[in-house]
């Protein structure tokens, strides 16, 4: 089945004074019907830039979409006019933020922003429109909907202001729902009810989910399949088990490396990335990541590193890829891709 | 690190309250009305001893920045005793408070909004030398570069400006800061959860490190129950202005007894997705209450799993249930520490 979404050599750059930031530099993957995709990277790797590129949501100026194909159900969403684009977004591919604050309109009553995308894409009467938004109020687990659809974003909590986000999100049935860092503004309590709620309402609906995140353990239990972005580019990408299981590119190593495992004993040496993060209107020849690569060797400072597919699902932007992968095979590592689903 | 040290600070049932609003003239001529107060730490005892690290974990609006300030007396105590190095800090006049002020530093959440963007970073970490009179000219420069190296910034910086920086390096700055004045103590609120993943580890090993290398005792305050266990000896649970369990890192993360922990250490979610398949995760329903009414008896009652009548009634204790373990909940005790196997109905925590 054709996927419903196909992203080719995507380039979105913005200028910068009197450099170019080049945000995204050829970034592709497809997402299939009912699969959720996690793209994880620390600021400035090009995660959100991806997901606004697709959503045509770029600032331009400074911005622009210097290249590349995004298909979306065999629309080429970058030839799409504005006012078709304006069909497609809210109603069939939606996307919820980090801060619900800044997303919801503070002079609004969440019943009237509820109503404006159903009215607007659904074509539903205002009555229908006002029982439709208690519905997915009801829905995303708000107690008490029906009293309390008229109120103001400020007077729900930060975990039920994402819940709204979430229930204006799904309130056409999006067949894609982008949430980019959906709790990371939230507590731990409340996060793991975002996460259930997502899952559920996933499960229930089959719609594809794109989740941004920097929390590794967000995505562990949440995707099907993972791609790890830096400095624009994606540097790896596998199935969930699979990348954890066998991580075949030096960042991704780094990054699972320096999270706090919970069974270390308190204190010991956190493994640690030296450096930071480049500015990509700055990027060094070679791969971007070299600098900072306890694995570079004189290839890497300057030559671009190749993508190695190492199997037809796992791709790594290493010049080491293979012989990484190679290294962290264990038979187990095969079975572990049955045991996470 | 040593944890068998003297406490270097006990605090004894330390009370933070923010009027809401002044009552008025009416209510106060006739002595009537209750004005509101927002509870933010209310009865916090606890110690940390010379060389430990103490975790203090909970939810926003739980009241830790709040503890770690009034311990620091950032912000007034209403009441209580915090003691450090033997000095009764609360009680201190202000000279006095500002030249304990040496021995007890903060690092801040925020490292930006921490430093003076006007000053460059040789100012920013000359100035509490100047202000203790720790070192003047050549002394207190030759100073600030060491206290640069220990911290991993390259002197060459010297002269820059606090946003010139990544949110890793503002961070040392920060740190640099802190440990200038050469203090025993820090209080460190948050400190890596405004950073990159990549930088978090950085810090976090750079504070590891000074401790060792100084001798330095820490109240590690986050959210981040991840970070807490990496860096605590002991760890401390808030939860609406009150501490509601304290114990060994180890002993906390292997066996919470509290409900509150149980749920709040099942919803970290872990790095491995053949863990995370398996985990069985406690999802609290609602949200925190309001410190400003919080709720009667145990303020856990409104998304306790667990909860039944007599919880709301009855004001639980921080008890200790197992050797240097504490909890405040009234469905357990001593002798049924485990919540899970304790009779439908009972509590046997109520005296």
């Amino acid at each position: 089945m054709a996927p419903l979404l196909s992203v080719r050599e995507l380039r979105t750059w913005f200028a910068e004074d009197a450099l170019t930031a080049k945000a995204v530099d050829g970034v592709s993957f497809d997402l299939a019907r009912g699969e959720t995709l996690g793209i994880v990277g620390e600021s400035g790797s090009g995660k959100s830039v991806t997901t606004l590129s697709i959503m045509r949501l770029i600032p331009q100026p400074p911005g622009r979409i210097v290249s590349g194909e995004i298909v979306f159900d065999g629309q080429d969403l970058r030839a799409l006019p504005a006012e078709a684009m304006r069909r497609i977004r809210g109603k069939r591919i939606a996307m919820i933020f980090q801060d619900p604050m800044t997303s919801l309109n503070p002079f609004m009553r969440v019943s009237q922003q509820l109503m404006e995308v159903t009215r607007l894409h659904l074509g539903l009467s205002k009555a229908e429109a006002y029982e439709h938004a208690v519905q997915m109020l009801e829905t995303v687990g708000i107690p008490d909907a029906r009293n309390r659809v008229d109120g103001y974003p400020h007077e729900f909590s930060g975990g039920m202001r994402q819940r709204v986000m979430i229930a204006m999100a799904l309130s056409c049935k999006p067949e894609l729902l982008i949430a980019d860092e959906p709790t990371t503004a939230l507590d731990v309590t409340i996060q793991a009810q975002i996460l259930e709620l997502i899952t559920n309402l996933k499960r229930d609906t089959g719609t594809s989910v794109i989740l941004i995140t920097h929390d590794l353990g967000v995505v562990a239990g949440m995707t099907d399949r993972i791609m790890v972005m830096y400095a624009g580019r994606v540097f790896e990408t596998a199935p969930t088990a699979e990348l954890f299981a066998r991580p075949s590119n030096p960042y991704t190593v780094g990054l699972l490396a320096s999270v706090p495992d919970p069974t270390d004993d308190a204190h010991a040496e956190l493994y640690q990335i030296p450096g930071l993060p480049p500015d990509v209107a700055r990027l060094p020849p070679g791969c971007p990541f070299a600098p900072r690569c306890a694995r570079a060797e004189r290839i890497c400072r300057e030559q671009s590193p190749p993508l190695i597919q190492l199997t037809p699902q796992h791709q790594s932007l290493c010049h080491f890829a293979q012989e990484l992968y190679d290294a962290a095979g264990t038979p187990t590592a095969a079975t572990g891709d049955e045991g996470a689903r | 690190m040593s944890t068998g040290g003297a406490p270097l600070v006990e605090v004894e049932n330390l009370t933070v309250h923010f009027p809401l609003s002044a009552p008025s003239l009416l209510d106060r001529l006739r002595g009537t009305g209750r004005h509101r107060v927002v509870q933010a730490v209310d009865g916090v005892s606890l110690s940390i001893n010379a060389g430990e690290t103490l975790g203090l974990v909970g939810e926003s609006g739980c009241g830790k920045t709040t503890l770690g300030r009034a311990i620091l007396r950032l912000v007034e105590p209403t009441g209580g005793r915090v003691v450090i190095r033997g000095v009764d800090i609360a009680a201190l006049p202000h000279a006095e408070l500002r030249r304990q002020r040496r021995h007890m530093q903060m690092i801040f959440q925020d490292p930006y909004a921490s430093l003076d963007p006007r000053m460059t970073v040789g100012q920013i970490i000359a100035e509490p030398i100047h202000t203790h009179g720790l070192g003047t000219g050549d002394t207190a420069r030759e100073m600030v570069r060491d206290l640069m190296a220990t911290v991993g910034l390259s002197e060459r910086f010297i002269n820059r400006y606090p946003h010139e920086f990544s949110g890793g390096q503002q961070q040392r700055i920060g740190i640099a800061r802190a440990l200038a004045s050469q203090p025993d103590f820090i209080v460190a609120d948050e400190p890596i959860s405004a950073l990159d993943v990549s930088i978090q580890a950085q810090i976090i090993n750079l504070i590891e490190r000074l401790q060792r290398e100084r001798h330095l005792t820490y109240l590690f305050i986050s959210h981040d129950l991840r970070a807490i266990r990496h860096t605590s000896d002991r760890v401390a649970v808030m939860y609406l202005g009150q501490v509601v369990e304290l114990a060994d890192a180890k002993q906390l993360y292997r066996r919470p007894l509290m409900p509150y922990t149980k749920a709040l250490i099942s919803a970290v979610p872990v790095p491995d997705p053949v863990v995370e398949a398996k985990r069985q995760r406690i999802v609290l329903q609602g949200d925190v209450p309001s410190p400003i009414d919080p709720p009667s008896g145990c303020r856990f009652n409104t998304r306790c799993p667990f909860v039944v009548e007599a919880c709301r009634q009855h004001a639980p204790e921080l008890l200790e249930i197992e050797p240097g373990h504490f909890a405040r909940c009234i469905r357990i005790s001593p002798l049924y520490p485990d919540i899970d196997a304790v009779a439908p109905g009972a509590t046997p925590g109520l005296a």
